[in-house]
């Protein structure tokens, strides 16, 4: 809060006309933040002093968040607040490395592939125990990821166990399609676990350091298969105590954690559900939590200002683009109108005032942090000039002959696109200073999801965005733009050069021809325009300065391994 | 107000201006009434005086702090929002918008309730039953979360913002108007008109209705108010009136996360709804001094 | 009057049936399906189908209505669709959270609003008349999640009086056994959570009770007024009855019929405002949850929760009315 502000006096009076007159004076101390009563405080037990900037054992860490986890399963969950959870405690085989997505070991020590692409071979840490002091072996892999199969091609190596129904469809592993991928998951002894594939698939290894293919504790999953979603054992650093549902979950150090090398230092990391932005941000600024998720853009600025105050800041592995309803006509076939959109937008302005630059502008669809960024595509950039060279191309000078667009905005924030309806009207503002009317559209979220995805009549721009899961571009590539993989991608462009690439990148496993390829992608998405690149939103996750190595990652996952407390 | 500024029923004896100069006599209503006369004109001429296009954006002149502000500047009075807007031009605009949304609401819910109420008060029997079972049916929600349900089902605008409220208040109306028709009819002069058969729609209108205007117009006055709070509660939830639509609601819910930043986003929207719902309060109380009888001195 | 009470409640089952046959109605008929949210932008036309197909969506209305009746037959409402948790769980958790706020919020809005409205009416046109009505007006309208905020700002963030959110402070620990924080801290002596528990419901009970507490002022006001000025008080006072008696005996009894009715009604006004309270100061109750589900097309979680809620209010209406009945005479209770 800035010292001295006279608004913020203002709404303190009028509040306390109504509550007590006596209560005036605090206007006075509306320039320092107090900290509430020393026991709303998290209990940071008084440590012994150490070194200055070495890793402290001890502590509690209270992250503030805008929603409670849905489950603790991690294959059966969909959500970022439940993947937060499950991040710190499963693990599996392979791990993304600790700021970027590239694959390093994680329950596997090693992996072996073989020449023709088909098996992949995983050789096991040992001596590593669950929670529950059962212990890890290539069994409980098969049993992991196993359960997830449509047809249960598996094999255990000792006597494994029966696997019950499915409680749900497991979300990410039929959305990754999986089922199409593995053929067959086979213990060969007690630390080796063999992979059949079905075809060549060159991101499946960094399908496997996704969430849903963590290693659960089949002991404890056997015990109660319907409570294990809110009773987690795995092998990760912290270890599952209890969860007030919309409150709090409380995870506690786990003392057997095998890799001894650095973390976990936290005794205790406590996850709190804040839902109100305001809030959650205000809870930060008085040190009631430590780390605050998703805080609204403008308050950004003020924990700048704040000494007390860090800011983590992680380029965020995503893309808010404004699609084209390419089902229908004029869209469909005019790329001159297409382009005409295109060049009338001005992104920078929408990063600097709407993302509150807290971004940067998008030319290709994938982020410049990612493998096989093409940086040599020029992407559209602000021209009302040339945007209306375009129109009159298009067969529409100034607009005219064009009746009233619809321009559909997204209803909730997400990470790549922080208020959907103010980015719609700043577009539409664009627009019609080159003659196109648009009308803001938007709809209650499920309903934007279901009518987007149908590429209704009524709809001719829509905007949309992705969050990467694994860091490679064919999660951005192809299951966004290629729409003639499925009727279920969300942009049904239909172009043959772009189909083919896409196939040829998943079979290959060469990553420098893969980069290649997705170059040649991203130059013919820029020559097609079948779609606006808008921006990639950068992540910052305000923290308090003593909490240390908190690094943010490019998937959104949240771990606290290696996080201690000054 | 639609109910008090024609008040019907066996005062017609007396003279109309009678009632007015009463009315003229009770500060309160008329403190009301100037304060709703005065956003009544704000709404009617809106055009005329805002100085800005309420709904157009200027990225460059984003978050101005108002005129008496050290930053300030006299082109826009009271500031502008996080797109440029100004901040006077829409709340002026935004009178049209919340006055819209009081008297369709609450009409609604007045002239439903009412006449349910009186019909099951009345008549009594099945058709009682009837009715206050579907009256409990709504009663058994809180009337906020029926209120989402039914904009969950229309879908999120202003228009079904109002009448979602407009559902919901329709239980408020009928279960007092009931209870007066309840008590009413045990009257001696209820009973008296029956006896000389007196036709029921008229006994209704003419004897009892009359009777319980006092509850009904505080109801009604009420209802007003808390329909602009509504509107602006769904409002904070996404599902009131859309962007642009200068709302008063709407506006304080979107500036809600400038809190800390630039509270006078937030702050004038908010005195301009303290300020339209005083006025419609004020104007309530003081009408149902002037109209009912039996409060003169 | 038990006859009358009887039968209210055999009357209540097809109330509640008639709630769940709209609102499973209204939002089966919405567009939006759970299915869809819980996929968002990643759902693939396979992942989805599945998920139709494992929550029994792809099966008419009509039969998914009888399984979900069927349940209820044995006592179950089903288990939620994000959570996979049983409905009746998530309740027990919850509901006691809102139960506490709501409680705290009356007794605030009735102690405070039925004192100021008999003493506004008692001294029409004082000073104190005006300020209490104008206070009243005031506080009805404000939007109360602004008000919550400016309640933060102010007695948390520049006073550090109070706690910002949530119901328990971290570090405090409570045994947790009704779910209701401060009879549990009192049950179990344990002295620090209460104080905690205090602390953090005083806020969001005072924002929550702004409305009603004005809207009980007015009515016991309008209501006292009404009866102050009936023939029997003039008489009474007539007689040489003390100002006390004929105010507190007299009057009051009279003027509380209207005023229970109105209190009665309160309590959708304060469950409505504990989906925006809970929101604004995290409090894990039943508000945000039903708003949640509404949001998420967790029919499950509609179709059991709202059941249950509707039926705790139809009770509540139920007291208020045989509470009007026992007072008021002249409504008879055939």
């Amino acid at each position: 809060m800035k010292k001295g502000s006279g608004y913020f006096r203002l709404l303190c009076v009028g509040a306390i006309a109504l509550l007590a007159a006596g209560l005036i004076a605090c206007g006075e101390k509306a320039e320092e933040a107090k900290v509430a009563p020393p026991e709303t405080k998290p209990a940071a037990p008084a440590m012994q002093p150490a070194s200055a900037d070495g890793p402290k054992t001890g502590g509690t860490l209270v992250f503030g968040r805008g929603g409670d986890s849905v489950g603790l399963d991690p294959a059966y969950e969909t959500d970022g607040n439940s993947f937060m959870i499950c991040d710190n405690v499963y693990e599996a085989l392979i791990a993304f490395k600790d700021e970027s997505t590239a694959l390093e070991p994680g329950l596997a020590e090693s992996w072996d592939i073989s020449a023709d692409g088909l098996t992949y071979t995983f050789h096991l840490r040992k001596d590593i125990q669950f929670h529950d002091g059962t212990p890890f072996t290539a069994d409980a892999v098969v049993f992991s990821l196993g359960r997830q199969m449509k047809e249960r091609k598996i094999k255990y190596a000792g006597t494994g166990w029966e696997i019950p129904a499915q409680e749900r469809p497991p979300e990410y592993w039929v959305s990754m399609e999986m089922d199409d991928i593995v053929d067959g998951i086979e213990a060969t002894d007690d630390h080796t676990v063999v992979f059949k594939l079905k075809k060549v698939n060159a991101p499946f290894l960094a399908n496997l350091a996704m969430d849903f293919a963590d290693i659960v504790s089949p002991t404890a999953y056997m015990k109660d298969p319907k409570e294990f979603i809110r009773n987690p054992v795995g092998t990760g650093p912290f270890k599952f105590v209890s969860w007030v549902k919309d409150d709090r979950i409380i995870l506690e150090r786990f003392q057997g954690y095998w890799d001894k090398a650095a973390g976990p230092y936290l005794d205790q990391a406590i996850f709190r559900s804040i839902p109100e932005n305001s809030v959650r941000f205000l809870e930060l600024k008085t040190g009631n939590i430590h780390i605050c998720q998703f805080p609204n853009p403008a308050d950004i600025e003020l924990a700048r200002q704040d000494s007390n105050l860090t800011l983590p800041t992680q380029p965020g592995m995503n893309i808010g683009y404004l699609g084209f309803n390419l089902t229908k006509e004029p869209w469909k076939s005019n790329l001159d109108l297409r382009k005409a959109v295109a060049f009338a937008l001005n992104k920078q302005a929408i990063v600097d005032n709407l993302y509150q630059g807290l971004g940067q502008v998008a030319k290709n669809p994938i982020p410049p942090t990612m493998w096989g960024y093409n940086d040599a595509v020029p992407g559209y950039m602000y021209d009302p000039a040339k945007a209306k060279e375009h129109l009159q191309k298009a067969g529409f000078p100034d607009g005219q002959g064009l009746p009233e667009i619809t321009l559909w905005s997204m209803p909730v924030p997400r990470p790549y696109n922080p208020d959907g309806v103010k980015i719609g009207e700043a577009m539409a503002a664009d627009l019609a200073d080159i003659g196109i009317k648009a009308k803001v559209v938007t709809f209650e979220w499920g309903t934007y999801l279901k009518r987007q995805r149908e590429q209704p009549e009524d709809m001719d721009l829509f905007q949309l965005g992705w969050t990467g899961d694994n860091g490679d571009p064919d999660n951005f590539l192809a299951v966004l733009f290629d729409g003639m993989a499925s009727e279920a991608i969300r942009t049904q462009w239909h172009n043959e050069a772009y189909h083919q690439l896409m196939v040829q990148g998943r079979e290959t496993i060469d990553q420098n021809k893969r980069a290649e390829i997705y170059k040649q992608a991203q130059q013919i998405f820029y020559d097609e325009c079948p779609n606006i690149a808008i921006a990639h939103s950068t992540v910052i996750w305000p923290a308090v300065n003593s909490v240390q190595n908190f690094k943010l990652h490019p998937t959104s996952s949240v771990r606290l391994k290696n996080v201690w407390m000054k | 107000m639609t109910s008090a500024t024609a008040p019907r029923g066996p005062q017609d004896r007396h003279p109309l201006l009678e009632q007015m100069s009463q009315l003229w006599r009770n500060k309160t209503a008329v403190i009301g009434l100037v304060i709703i006369t005065f956003f009544i004109l704000t709404a009617l001429l809106a055009p005329l005086l805002s100085p800005h296009n309420p709904v157009e954006t200027s990225l460059y002149d984003q978050l101005k702090p108002p005129v008496w502000h050290a930053k300030g500047t006299w082109k826009n009075i009271l500031g502008t929002d996080e797109l440029g807007r100004d901040t006077l031009s829409r709340i002026i605009f935004g009178s049209r918008v919340s006055l819209t949304v009081a008297l369709v609401s609450v009409g609604l819910a007045f002239l439903v309730g009412t006449f349910l109420g009186c019909v099951s008060g009345y008549f009594k029997g099945i058709l009682d039953s009837l009715v206050m079972r579907v009256m409990d049916m709504i009663l058994a929600f809180p009337y906020l979360l029926l209120a989402i349900v039914v904009v969950a089902y229309l879908g999120p605008s202003l228009q079904n913002a109002m009448i979602a409220i407009g559902i919901t208040y329709v239980p408020r109306f009928a279960r007092i108007v009931r209870g007066s028709v309840l008590e009413e009819c045990g009257k001696d002069y209820v009973m008296a008109a029956r006896a000389i058969g007196a036709r029921d729609a008229r006994i209704i209108f003419l004897a009892i209705l009359p009777n319980c205007l006092g509850p009904l117009i505080v109801q009604t006055t009420l209802s007003m108010a808390s329909a602009i709070l509504d509107a602006a509660a769904l409002s904070f939830l996404g599902l009131g009136a859309q962007p642009p639509t200068p709302e008063w609601g709407g506006m304080i819910a979107r500036s809600r996360a400038l809190i800390l930043r630039a509270p006078w986003v937030m702050t004038f929207p908010g005195l301009a709804i303290l300020a339209a719902v005083l006025g419609f309060n004020l104007l309530g109380d003081g009408l149902r001094d002037a109209l009912d009888p039996r409060l003169r001195d | 009057m038990l006859a009358y009470i009887l039968r209210r409640i055999l009357i209540l089952i097809p109330t509640l049936l008639g709630v769940s046959v709209i609102v499973f109605l209204m939002l089966h008929i919405t567009p939006g399906d759970p299915a869809e949210l819980l996929l968002g932008e990643r759902a693939t036309e396979e992942a989805l189908l599945q998920m139709r197909e494992h929550l029994g969506l792809n099966r008419p209305l009509h039969e998914q209505y009888g399984m979900f009746m069927q349940r209820l037959m044995r006592g179950d409402l089903g288990e939620t669709i994000w959570t996979r948790q049983k409905v009746w769980v998530e309740v027990k958790q919850r509901f006691p959270a809102t139960m506490e706020l709501s409680i705290v919020a009356l007794l605030i809005s009735c102690s405070l609003g039925i004192t100021f409205g008999i003493v506004s009416a008692t001294r029409q046109y004082s000073l104190f008349d005006y300020l209490s009505m104008v206070g009243a007006l005031a506080g009805v309208s404000m939007p109360i999640f602004w008000l919550g905020l400016v309640f933060m700002l102010i007695f948390s963030l520049n006073l550090g009086w109070l706690p910002l959110s949530g119901r328990l402070s971290v570090g405090i620990n409570l045994e947790v056994i009704t779910n209701f924080y401060v009879l549990d801290a009192l049950l179990t002596r344990n002295w620090p959570a209460l104080r905690d528990a205090l602390w953090h419901i005083i806020m969001p009970a005072a924002t929550l009770s702004t409305i009603p507490m004005a809207i009980v002022a007015r009515m016991t006001r309008s209501a006292m007024l009404d009866v102050l000025r009936q023939d029997y008080i003039k008489t009474a006072k007539a007689k040489g009855l003390s100002r006390f008696t004929v105010t507190y005996k007299h009057a009051l009894r009279n003027a509380l019929i209207p005023v229970i009715t109105t209190i009665g009604l309160q309590f959708g006004v304060l469950l409505g405002g504990a989906i925006l309270t809970e929101t604004i100061f995290a409090w894990p109750g039943v508000g945000k949850w039903m708003y949640d589900a509404v949001m998420q097309r967790d029919y499950m979680v509609i179709q059991g929760g709202v059941l249950f809620i509707a039926a705790i209010f139809v009770v509540i209406n139920l007291c208020v009315d045989v509470l009007y009945a026992v007072i008021n005479p002249r409504i008879s209770v055939r």
